[in-house]
């Protein structure tokens, strides 16, 4: 397969998914976002980067945090940013997805961010852009959300040291998670040593162990003895009905409570993705206890984003100024 | 107008017939076949010397927009498409718009076949009204219309009271019934086979279970009711192992495939190619190696081409977003006949996958070679090369997965009532 994620030097042209990434540019995203987190210590914290390019926030899709992230992400590369906010615009009136992109591409976007409830709608759009525009992932439906998953894999860093000695479980909803798909990607490419995954079989794929995974469906057997527990986020719509009987349920077997924590190692961090739901995939106590670096992720986010922006605007131009 | 076929090695799996003959052809019919008729002058003779000369095919299934969709394709392009095939029959399900429910409507069908159709056109009757699932439809006014089966067509019945009375008063009317084995609920969460690609990608997956669920209850309800019953576009291997053991038992069921379910797997989606998008969903490797032992084995008698003409923006966009379905008119006979180069099947096989057992199970009389039958037949030349380029389709849907695909056998020369309605230029 093809990869058309990256120019024919193998640099970053667009950010859709961790498949078929390899560790070094895995790593150079990261090393890069190190650079950047120095500067939100600073007063002045924009660099002049991206300045003179237009970034267009494409949410199909709500959201707060990554839209905000990538907002300030792009404001602090001191690129011109637009957030369009399309379920409530121009495609229910039944313009289709691709009218729109050409619409807004034809205002010289030079890079969207792209959130979309069907899985597959950000290589949709990649496909159908411009050459001189790039194209971020910010989320498509159940398939992938690279930038979430690197900001996940910088703070695992922060945290340990060495990939190939962690045992990481992923505990809750993988079966509709984006975020877990490329988590699992970016844990397996980063050469980590026993991923796991935890959860009811109505939330688990049937294939899963294709991903490469170990499967467990008993939070004790699953957390024993692992250094990073990542606990997903349980959409409202999928806690009562046919995948599950109750929230209430769900947190008894699955909810990361202290008890069930005490299995991990004792330095373990745990993490979620948010926003989260309280007292259902996670106790409080837990949440805000001093193994959670769940606000730390958000902060992450804003160097990831500021670095995989950087790095997809970058390569385009350069090439231009190679081409000119 | 007399004609003769020369030289070309004539393959009619009904008479037995793989030889190389001449065929002699007056005023539509087939009059000899070997040696000429006396005083027989052609007006014009067809040289097929190193080509095969079999019947024209006779597909199972195909949908060509009308009456409602001719912004998609018309009779007319689609039974173009169809001759450059070989196809000289078609049968087109009762899901068209408006639905084939009534005798009003395979009138309107016939009406526009007979005007701008350049082959042989058939309908299967809606199984209910409306293909709602829940009153029958006037099957034996479908029937004295001209229906040579009935069918719910994708809308599977739920309520299996309904199934089978339907499969009682189909039977009672010796009407076949052809099945699309489906499950509802369980096709409903999904678009793509349930497996390791779904997985990867993350799409709604339909488990193999969706098939063989509703397979095992009509099985039960066939051999109730006792029915004839034929299995449209099988694409699990399970399926073939509970076809055959139905048969075995001698229920009167039959099978087809696709030639994409033949082909293709779940790995052809690739990132999300929505051209690879189809109903049922491709399956597992294993799926279709199976479906290939199951054509050797002849528990799948048939292979049909499941027709499915689209306009571009029908693909254009995310992968749940696009229209399941293939174009496969143009392209039925050469995948299947890439089987038997790929020595996976026979030519003898593969010949009458597409001739004499789809007209067996339609009860027709065409499919065949014999002498005072119709002389609708198809000539092609199994040492041609060329490469499949959908943009040059006939038909008006451009929506093959089988684009830069080598071919052989390409067609030559079809014949439909005698006459040549189809020269390769």
């Amino acid at each position: 397969m093809t990869n058309n994620q990256l120019t024919e030097n193998g640099q970053l042209k667009h950010f859709l998914t961790i498949e078929g990434l390899k560790r070094d540019l895995l790593t150079d995203i990261m090393d890069r976002a190190e650079q950047f987190s120095s500067l939100s210590g600073r007063q002045v914290k924009k660099v002049p980067l991206l300045r003179g390019k237009t970034i267009m926030n494409l949410f199909f899709e709500n959201s707060t945090r990554t839209r905000t992230t990538f907002e300030l992400a792009a404001k602090r590369l001191s690129a011109d940013v637009m957030n369009l906010n399309i379920n409530t615009s121009a495609t229910s009136k039944g313009e289709s997805l691709l009218d729109t992109l050409h619409n807004l591409q034809a205002m010289h976007t030079d890079m969207f961010v792209v959130r979309h409830h069907q899985s597959g709608a950000a290589e949709f759009i990649a496909q159908h852009v411009a050459p001189h525009v790039s194209v971020i992932n910010a989320g498509d439906g159940c398939h992938a959300h690279p930038t979430q998953a690197m900001l996940d894999m910088f703070t695992i860093r922060r945290h340990k040291k060495h990939f190939p000695d962690l045992r990481v479980a992923i505990v809750g909803d993988v079966l509709h998670s984006r975020v877990a798909r490329s988590q699992i990607q970016a844990l397996a490419t980063l050469g980590v040593g026993e991923i796991r995954i935890i959860g009811p079989k109505t939330l688990l794929p049937t294939d899963s162990k294709t991903l490469g995974v170990h499967v467990y469906h008993d939070m004790e057997q699953g957390l024993q003895d692992v250094d990073v527990i990542i606990t997903l986020r349980l959409q409202f719509e999928r806690m009562q009905g046919a995948l599950l009987p109750s929230a209430q349920e769900y947190f008894e077997s699955y909810g990361l409570t202290q008890a069930k924590l005490d299995f991990a190692k004792p330095d373990a961090i745990v993490m979620h993705p948010g926003p989260i739901n309280r007292g259902v995939e996670i106790a409080s106590p837990v949440a805000d206890g001093p193994q959670s670096v769940i606000l730390e992720q958000v902060t992450h986010g804003i160097a990831v984003r500021m670095a995989v922006m950087s790095m997809a605007l970058g390569s385009r131009s350069e090439q231009q100024e190679a081409t000119s | 107008m007399k004609l003769k076929i020369s030289h070309g090695r004539v393959i009619d799996p009904t008479n037995l017939i793989d030889d190389q003959l001449d065929i002699y052809i007056d005023n539509s019919l087939i009059i000899a076949i070997g040696k000429a008729p006396e005083n027989f002058t052609p007006d014009r003779i067809i040289d097929a010397t190193d080509q095969i000369v079999c019947p024209g095919l006779v597909d199972l299934s195909a949908r060509l927009g009308e009456p409602s969709q001719q912004h998609t394709a018309t009779i007319a392009s689609e039974t173009l498409a169809a001759i450059k095939g070989g196809i000289t029959t078609l049968c087109i399900p009762p899901d068209t718009d408006p639905i084939i429910d009534s005798p009003a409507a395979v009138e309107l069908l016939e009406d526009h076949a007979a005007k701008a159709g350049n082959a042989n056109i058939h309908t299967i009757g809606a199984l209910t009204q409306g293909l709602e699932g829940e009153l029958l439809s006037e099957m034996r006014a479908l029937k004295q219309a001209g229906c040579v089966g009935v069918s719910n067509g994708l809308n599977a019945i739920k309520n299996t009271l309904v199934l089978r009375r339907a499969m009682e008063y189909a039977a009672t009317l010796d009407l076949t019934l052809f099945i699309n084995a489906a499950d509802p609920w369980l096709q409903s969460q999904g678009c793509i086979h349930e497996g390791m690609v779904s997985t990867r990608l993350g799409l709604g997956g339909i488990p193999e279970a969706a098939e063989t669920i509703a397979i095992a209850r009509d099985i039960s309800l066939i051999e109730q009711s006792g029915v004839s019953a034929h299995f449209h576009s099988i694409s699990s291997g399970k399926s073939v192992v509970m076809i055959k053991e139905a048969q075995d038992r001698g229920l009167p069921i039959t099978a087809d495939v696709s030639p994409h379910h033949l082909h293709l797997s779940e790995h052809d989606i690739g990132n999300y190619d929505s051209l690879s998008h189809v109903m049922p969903p491709l399956r597992s490797t294993r799926d279709r190696e199976q479906l290939q032992q199951g054509v050797r084995d002849g528990v799948i008698s048939t292979i049909s081409s499941h027709h499915r003409p689209l306009d571009n923006d029908a693909k254009l966009g995310p992968f749940a977003d696009t229209t399941p379905g293939i174009s496969g008119l143009e392209t039925l006979l050469a995948l299947t006949l890439k089987l038997v180069d790929d020595d996976e099947l026979s030519l003898q096989q593969a010949i009458a996958s597409l001739t004499a057992h789809p007209a067996q199970i339609l009860g027709i009389e065409a499919g065949h070679l014999s002498v005072g039958a119709k002389a609708d037949i198809c000539i092609f030349d199994p040492k041609s090369h060329c490469e499949c380029r959908p943009e040059h389709f006939s038909s008006a849907g451009k929506n093959s997965p089988f684009a830069a695909w080598h071919f052989n056998n390409e067609v030559t020369f079809t014949l439909l009532d005698g006459n040549a309605v189809y020269e390769k230029g």
